[in-house]
């Protein structure tokens, strides 16, 4: 065991902290306020590298490793998750998923311009009557002999506007049920393909989220990942990882409301003293202290999991299910310790409480989370 | 053209200053940082070398210091330094920092040897003059502009109420301060990839005397409760400042 | 044995850190029983040569060369090691700005003497020479012992103040020996703002934070700093933001000042902002909220809305004003 983190794991931690403060503290009420997509905070977060930070660098990435992202997405979480999200889909869903299941040709031409940073990719999974649960596609991908004809609507698309590069989940052959299902990698500006309105958010409402409609899109057979049918298990495969993004999301989340929290309180005063030294304050603090420590080694041992090349798909589910249940506790406990303050959105507490609940809800709801966790119990 | 930037490892700026005795700086828990200043003529070191990559053959970055030094000296890497040297020693004063580099640089051929125009932590504004006067170079102090244009430095310096553009012949001692850059560099993902990968090698240093001895610190006085004004009576602001602490 | 001083000239005047760094070393001749000889370089008419008298020198010597009519770190320096060397100079002190401190560090290698910067006070004792300075940014005070025969200083600005202790004029002029090797930078134009009061001259500054919420709002700042003939300032943020310019920035990496009264508007007072401020004599601050770090560094404090405070305070300063 060795708790201790690598000089490049806390240079990392050091430059995703300084980006965030520098970079995306200032305007960030005013892009939630008015749903503004962070297009130049991304092309800079992008230019240091953090789009593609875990992608090999034969395929122009930078190499580093599930530990190092996690710290990285605890930083930037802190200040603002609209943000965050970005670099999550990008790193563990398309580019983890293009690296580990795509083809040479695919990884030449399409893994690295996302992995320099240059292009944004968007995973398209859910649907409007299918969230995380990808046995029941309706999107439909036909065998047309040389290529597939994509027809249907994903749901819920983060990234769904800014991004070039889609990984599609369609079902080819719906007897066969999930065995029949396909992954595609489809460039956005296909013809056929359009999108919903922007969706109007209660919270990273200035992540760029649609609907995508694919009507008669036509995607050419060598844009297929793997097997025919290996849809299922690439989407399944892929979201283990994502997990991981995900829980150090929330736990940024958790972590950024309870520094402001510990903040106010060694400042604000009440009844002649800094409300810190009220017991009631302090030991919320302590609670939330403890919950974050939890939180933030469940994602650290999933990481390191993955890292070690061991199965970590169960401790991501943990990781993901307890760091967004704290996020959304202790989100709430900063507002309450703000009191008024935190109810306004100066304070910033009040926004990532509403960041805080979509992290029990995307990328696998809390409940699907316990539904891998039991499963494993059985195993 | 060759680039040598002087480094200093200092407590972050938000550190809060403790003393061991009294005689001590107390590091117990400190994170250490690149100088700002320091920080600040790396990060124009390397936008010049990014933008004019014929113009700069090499960038190196150079700290006096003990071996825990070494992080930062491979953040300084990470920023984009091409190589660091650290003198192993424990300077006392400023007088020894700058005898101690002079005496490596006089053995190698730098164009342009970059400082920061003070350190955060004793504050000497010390080591570019002292460094170049024992070179014999010429110095500018307070840059708060440098670049290169077809092979020709380009330099401003803050003087009190404006500025001075200057020419000057190589190689130099260039003292840099805020204006000089934005803001200091965040190291890429391929650059914190890429620092361990760049040579740093650790020279013995030379046996130097110091001029000054630092006997005792102390922190400031607590200062005296702020005097609370109501808002509604300004005026009695104004009377204060006039009548008690007669400053206006 | 003398206390010798270089005395800088802005177009021929002095400045009040001409007239303060007089006063400072009278005060350290006293303590080693011995005369202040101040060195002016440049052109500078004999009736402003002749204050620096007022404030304690016992001589002036007046260097007119046009080699050194611009600052050149290396001839300045040669010059003052040879003023030194004549006038067998045990002390020599200089103000704590820019001049100062491109060239103090070469003069110090120059005569192998320990150099102490951003001193605050005269020596607490002479044998062994020992005096304190700031360090980690005016956060704490360091007692320094120079081992050397000859000290070098530099003295932070409104460290000590004025005080007159005239002496009779004593002019003399001196030609300095200057070779090529020492002329290596050339001044090729100066660019200078003029009509504005510098802020580390101002013995008043007002400055304004992020509270001000946007740079249409700093007319009453601009109106209360020249009522009371002050500089300008802004915290970090406020120049980030490009509301206001770079070098009204004062804070840790920004300009440093002390002048007698620094009035925060709208600022919190970040332990960063505080580093450039806190040697200031007294400090106001203005700011809504009454938990914000500037009231623990501040003398007076008003709780309040700064753009509803600022304009009462232009109002009261009128009237002050129009009384006396």
């Amino acid at each position: 065991m060795d708790f201790k983190f690598t000089e490049e794991q806390e240079m990392i931690q050091q430059a995703a902290k300084d980006f965030a403060e520098r970079e995306l503290l200032a305007d960030v009420i005013e892009r939630d306020d008015n749903a503004i997509f962070p297009k130049e905070h991304i092309k800079k977060l992008a230019e240091l590298g953090f789009l593609g930070m875990m992608t090999d660098p034969k395929y122009d990435g930078g190499g580093m490793d599930t530990v190092s992202y996690v710290l990285a997405m605890e930083e930037i979480s802190k200040i603002d998750a609209s943000v965050s999200v970005v670099m999550s889909v990008c790193n563990s869903l398309v580019n983890w998923g293009l690296e580990t299941y795509g083809n040479e040709a695919q990884k030449e031409k399409y893994l690295k311009p996302l992995a320099r940073g240059e292009k944004i990719g968007a995973f398209l999974l859910s649907e409007p009557e299918a969230g995380s649960d990808a046995t029941s596609q309706r999107t439909t991908a036909e065998d047309k002999g040389d290529y597939y004809l994509l027809n249907g609507t994903k749901n819920w698309i983060t990234n769904a506007n800014s991004a070039s590069t889609y990984l599609v989940i369609a079902q080819t052959y719906p007897e066969k049920k999930h065995k029949g299902i396909n992954a595609f990698i489809v460039e956005k500006d296909s013809p056929g393909i359009t999108l919903g309105p922007h969706e109007n958010k209660m919270g990273m409402r200035s992540s760029d989220t649609h609907s995508v409609m694919f009507n008669d899109v036509k995607v050419s057979k060598e844009n297929r990942i793997g097997e025919d049918g290996f849809g299922f298990t690439f989407a399944m495969k892929t979201l283990d990882g994502g997990r991981i993004g995900i829980a150090s999301q929330a736990l940024g989340i958790a972590s950024g409301a309870f520094e402001r929290a510990l903040k106010y309180s060694r400042e604000r005063k009440a009844f002649g003293t800094e409300i810190f030294n009220h017991q009631s304050v302090a030991f919320k603090l302590s609670d939330m202290a403890v919950k974050i420590e939890n939180a933030r080694n469940l994602c650290l041992k999933a990481a390191w999991l993955k890292d070690q090349h061991l199965p970590y798909g169960t401790a991501s589910a943990m990781a993901k299910q307890y760091c967004a249940d704290v996020a959304m506790e202790i989100t709430t406990e900063a507002v309450q310790i703000h009191g008024g303050y935190g109810y306004v959105k100066e304070y910033h507490v009040e926004r990532l409480m509403r960041e805080a609940k979509l992290t029990q809800i995307y990328e696998g709801t809390s409940e699907v989370q316990k539904i891998i966790i039991s499963r494993s119990l059985l195993k | 053209m060759k680039i040598l930037v002087c480094i200093n490892n200092v407590p972050d700026t938000t550190t809060k200053i403790k003393f061991v005795n009294n005689t001590a700086f107390d590091s117990n828990g400190v994170q250490w940082i690149i100088n700002p200043w320091d920080e600040l003529a790396l990060t124009r070191a390397i936008e010049i070398k990014e933008a004019q990559p014929s113009e700069i053959e090499n960038i190196t970055v150079i700290n006096v210091g003990l071996a825990e030094a070494e992080a930062t000296i491979r953040k300084a890497l990470a920023i984009g330094a091409d190589n660091g040297i650290r003198i192993n020693y424990d300077a006392k004063d400023s007088f020894a920092v700058a005898y101690q580099l002079a005496e490596y640089i006089k053995k190698e051929n730098y164009d342009i040897i970059l400082c920061g125009i003070e350190s955060s932590d004793y504050n000497g504004a010390n080591v570019g003059g002292m460094l170049s006067e024992i070179l014999e170079f010429p110095s500018v102090s307070s840059i708060s502009h440098l670049d290169i244009k077809e092979g020709k430095l380009i330099l401003k310096r803050e003087i009190d109420g404006g500025q001075e553009t200057l020419s000057t012949q190589l190689p130099f001692v260039g003292i840099v301060q805020k204006g000089i850059t934005k803001e200091p560099k965040i190291p890429s993902m391929r650059g914190i990839m890429t620092a361990r990968t760049k040579q740093l090698l650790v020279i013995e240093a030379a046996s130097c005397e110091s001029l000054t001895d630092f006997i005792e610190f102390e922190l400031p006085k607590p200062k005296a409760a702020c005097k609370k004004i109501d808002p509604e009576n300004v005026r009695e602001l104004v009377q204060l400042l006039h009548n008690e602490a007669k400053v206006i | 044995m003398s206390v010798l001083i270089y005395t800088e000239n802005w177009d021929g005047k002095f400045k009040k850190l001409s007239f303060e760094l007089v006063s400072y070393a009278k005060e350290v001749a006293k303590k080693l029983n011995t005369t202040v000889t101040a060195l002016s370089i440049g052109n500078v008419e004999e009736t402003e040569l002749k204050k620096l008298s007022i404030y304690g020198a016992n001589k002036i010597i007046t260097v007119t060369n046009a080699n050194l009519s611009g600052l050149n770190n290396q001839a300045y320096t040669s010059v003052i090691a040879e003023i030194t060397v004549k006038e067998n100079a045990s002390v020599i002190a200089f103000a704590h700005n820019n001049t100062g401190k491109a060239i103090a560090p070469r003069l110090s290698v120059k005569l192998k003497a320990g150099l102490v910067t951003a001193v605050v006070a005269t020596p607490i004792t002479t044998e062994p020479f020992v005096i304190a300075k700031k360090v980690f940014t005016s956060k704490a005070y360091a007692k320094v012992s120079i081992k050397s025969s000859i000290k070098i200083l530099t003295l932070l600005q409104n460290a000590y103040g004025l005080n007159e202790s005239p002496e009779a004029f004593n002019l003399e002029t001196f030609e300095p020996i200057l070779n090529e090797s020492m002329l290596k930078t050339t001044v090729l134009d100066v660019n200078k703002i003029s009509g504005k009061i510098l802020l580390t001259d101002a013995d008043i500054v007002v400055s304004g934070g992020r509270g001000m919420k946007g740079p249409e709002n700093w007319g009453p700042i601009e109106e209360l700093a020249s009522l009371l003939g002050a500089g300008t300032a802004c915290s970090r943020p406020v120049s980030d933001e490009g509301w206001r310019s770079h070098d009204e920035h004062t804070g840790q990496t920004g300009k440093i000042i002390a002048p007698t009264l620094y009035i925060a508007c709208g600022i919190s007072g970040a332990i960063q902002h505080l580093g450039g401020v806190s040697s200031s004599k007294c400090i106001v601050a203005i700011n809504k909220d009454p938990d914000a770090p500037i009231f623990e560094a501040a003398d007076y404090g008003i709780v309040g809305d700064v753009l509803k405070v600022l304009p009462d305070m232009i109002t009261a300063v009128k009237e002050l004003k129009a009384l006396s």
